[in-house]
């Protein structure tokens, strides 16, 4: 006779166990179901538009002769600005926060909470501030790149710091030490050793921060980002449409090639999402270090 | 070498060791032994101010070094971890080349030599350069647990300093990996002077000189506080301690 402490749960307990894995593999199926019907929609959708003329005609009120050019060359030069803009920033901030900030101190907790309290404020609350202060009102840059740089920059600025200190956390104390005896100054082991250990996290960090900058509409329609552009940007102070504006104008248009040309754009934008992924996560893995 | 007075070390307003009073001299090596928590690497920390990066602590008493007051308001902490090196428990070579590892302390401290021969004259003298001669390129995480204990010794010795504090150096490490730092350490007593922590008793009897004994000592509030017993040269402390705790921490009998 087996001794009972041996024996098989009963079955009652075996069937909630399996029951709840299997609860859980369905709402992974789940989510994967509609991202994929969503994608495969899309793409039959707009692939009869999904062309070179898509890159290299510009809006027009003839659907047949209408593509998104400078809403993509829109699109790079405001993220591009807003990379610029955001990245040394957003960890030079997270380094004071990390390195050298007495978070004993009443005013580095209230930042710390002001941080974590601004990424999660709508994006639509940053295109009122973006038209209030930076488009009118005291800078009145007007409704041009650069305002709309900005405005995306402060978007994400929260996210960049918050990723960049998790990445300057995650570089062991021993690192600093090892360095500090051998007598150099805070500054050099910032800029020497910690900052070098983070970059892969940084850089992750960043790039995802970015995609999410690509993917808005909202602040940048409040902005007075222009739909119907016939150039593409030349400075700061263009006008200057992105590819949600313009899918966004696409499909309120009522002719239903508009709607495919909407599709198409939406499998560009798609596209550039899940390159700028695909590279965050390759220089995870690739720079990736292990303590 | 060191002259420490009335040494009291204080995190917050817990005093961790009390009333310190030893001195160090140079080209020997000194033990520091004792119990766990009886404040040994505390007390290591104050003398390159390592404990300076801990926010919070204060220090009392005094610490000269070659005379000059360790603690006075003209001396820059910088300058001192640089002629006061220190080697870890735990083996923390930087996530770069075995090169690069030993070349980061005489850049930061704008050294102006060959840095090719300074490299290979550190690890040379830190009994390495043999075995990682052929890739000094490789990343320093390739090297066994010894070695890049080793390696932490070159980089220390890189920027030439004058006293090396080793705080349990090869805790981590195994018998033969420690065998080889303890020859090491000898080879090094020569140039430079050593203070090490360790755990191991064998250890201090084989490679040290002198050994200052810590124990803790309870007070009413169940406050440990670390102090020092004696401390004298390692055979005397091995063979006919003066004090009855010591005795009963080297037969084994606490600790």
């Amino acid at each position: 006779m087996t001794s009972p402490v041996l024996e098989r749960r009963s079955g009652a307990d075996r069937i909630k166990g399996r029951a709840f894995h299997l609860f859980l593999l369905s709402c992974l199926g789940l989510g994967l179901v509609c991202l994929v019907v969503l994608l495969v929609q899309v793409v039959t959708k707009g692939l009869p538009r999904l062309n070179i003329d898509l890159f290299r005609e510009f809006p027009s009120s003839s659907p047949r002769r209408a593509g998104a050019r400078s809403a993509i060359f829109g699109t790079i030069w405001v993220v591009g600005i807003c990379g610029l803009l955001v990245v040394p920033v957003g960890v030079a901030a997270a380094l004071y926060l990390e390195e050298y900030a007495d978070t004993t101190r009443w005013y580095n907790r209230l930042i710390e909470v002001n941080i974590q309290n601004l990424a999660a404020v709508p994006s639509i609350v940053y295109g009122i501030l973006g038209l209030g202060f930076l488009s009118r009102g005291p800078l009145n840059l007007g409704f041009v790149v650069l305002a709309g740089s900005l405005t995306l920059a402060l978007l994400v600025l929260p996210i960049v710091i918050i990723t960049s200190r998790e990445a300057i956390r995650a570089v062991p104390n021993s690192i600093r030490l090892g360095a500090y005896a051998l007598g150099a100054t805070q500054w050099q082991t910032i800029r020497r050793q910690v900052l070098p250990s983070a970059v892969p996290g940084i850089a992750t960090g960043s790039i995802l921060a970015l995609s999410r900058a690509i993917g808005e509409a909202a602040p940048l329609i409040l902005l007075g980002g222009l739909t119907f552009l016939t150039f593409n940007p030349t400075g700061l102070d263009s006008p200057f449409t992105v590819l949600p504006i313009q899918i966004f104008n696409w499909i309120s248009r009522p002719q239903e090639e508009f709607r495919v040309l909407a599709a198409a754009a939406i499998v560009v934008l798609l596209a550039i999402l899940i390159s700028m992924n695909a590279f965050a996560i390759f220089v995870r893995n690739r720079y990736e270090r292990r303590w | 070498m060191f002259r420490i007075t009335a040494l009291d070390f204080y995190y917050g307003d817990f005093r961790a060791v009390r009333d310190v009073n030893v001195d160090i001299s140079g080209n020997e090596i000194s033990a520091v032994i004792g119990p766990s928590g009886c404040g040994k690497s505390t007390f290591i920390r104050c003398l390159n101010r390592m404990n300076d990066l801990i926010p919070g602590t204060r220090v009392g008493g005094r610490i000269e070094y070659h005379g000059q007051d360790l603690y006075g308001s003209n001396v820059d902490p910088i300058e001192v971890r640089r002629r006061i090196g220190m080697v870890f428990q735990k083996p923390n070579p930087f996530p770069k080349s075995i090169y690069d590892n030993v070349a980061f302390g005489p850049k930061v401290n704008g050294i102006k030599q060959n840095m090719d021969d300074l490299v290979e004259e550190s690890l040379q003298r830190a009994a390495l350069w043999d075995e990682v001669k052929d890739k000094l390129k490789q990343s320093a995480f390739s090297l066994s647990g010894g070695q890049q204990q080793r390696l932490c010794i070159a980089r220390c010795i890189a920027v030439r300093p004058d006293v090396i504090l080793m705080d349990e150096p090869c805790s981590a490490l195994d018998p033969l990996a420690t065998n080889r730092i303890e020859e090491l350490m000898i080879e090094l007593k020569r140039e430079f002077t050593i203070v090490i922590v360790t755990h191991n008793m064998q250890q201090a009897a084989r490679v040290s000189d002198r050994t200052a004994f810590f124990t803790t000592e309870v007070n009413d509030q169940a406050q440990r506080t670390g102090i020092l017993v004696e401390v004298d040269r390692t055979e005397k402390i091995f063979t006919a301690p003066s004090d009855q705790r010591t005795e009963d921490y080297i037969t084994g009998r606490f600790g």
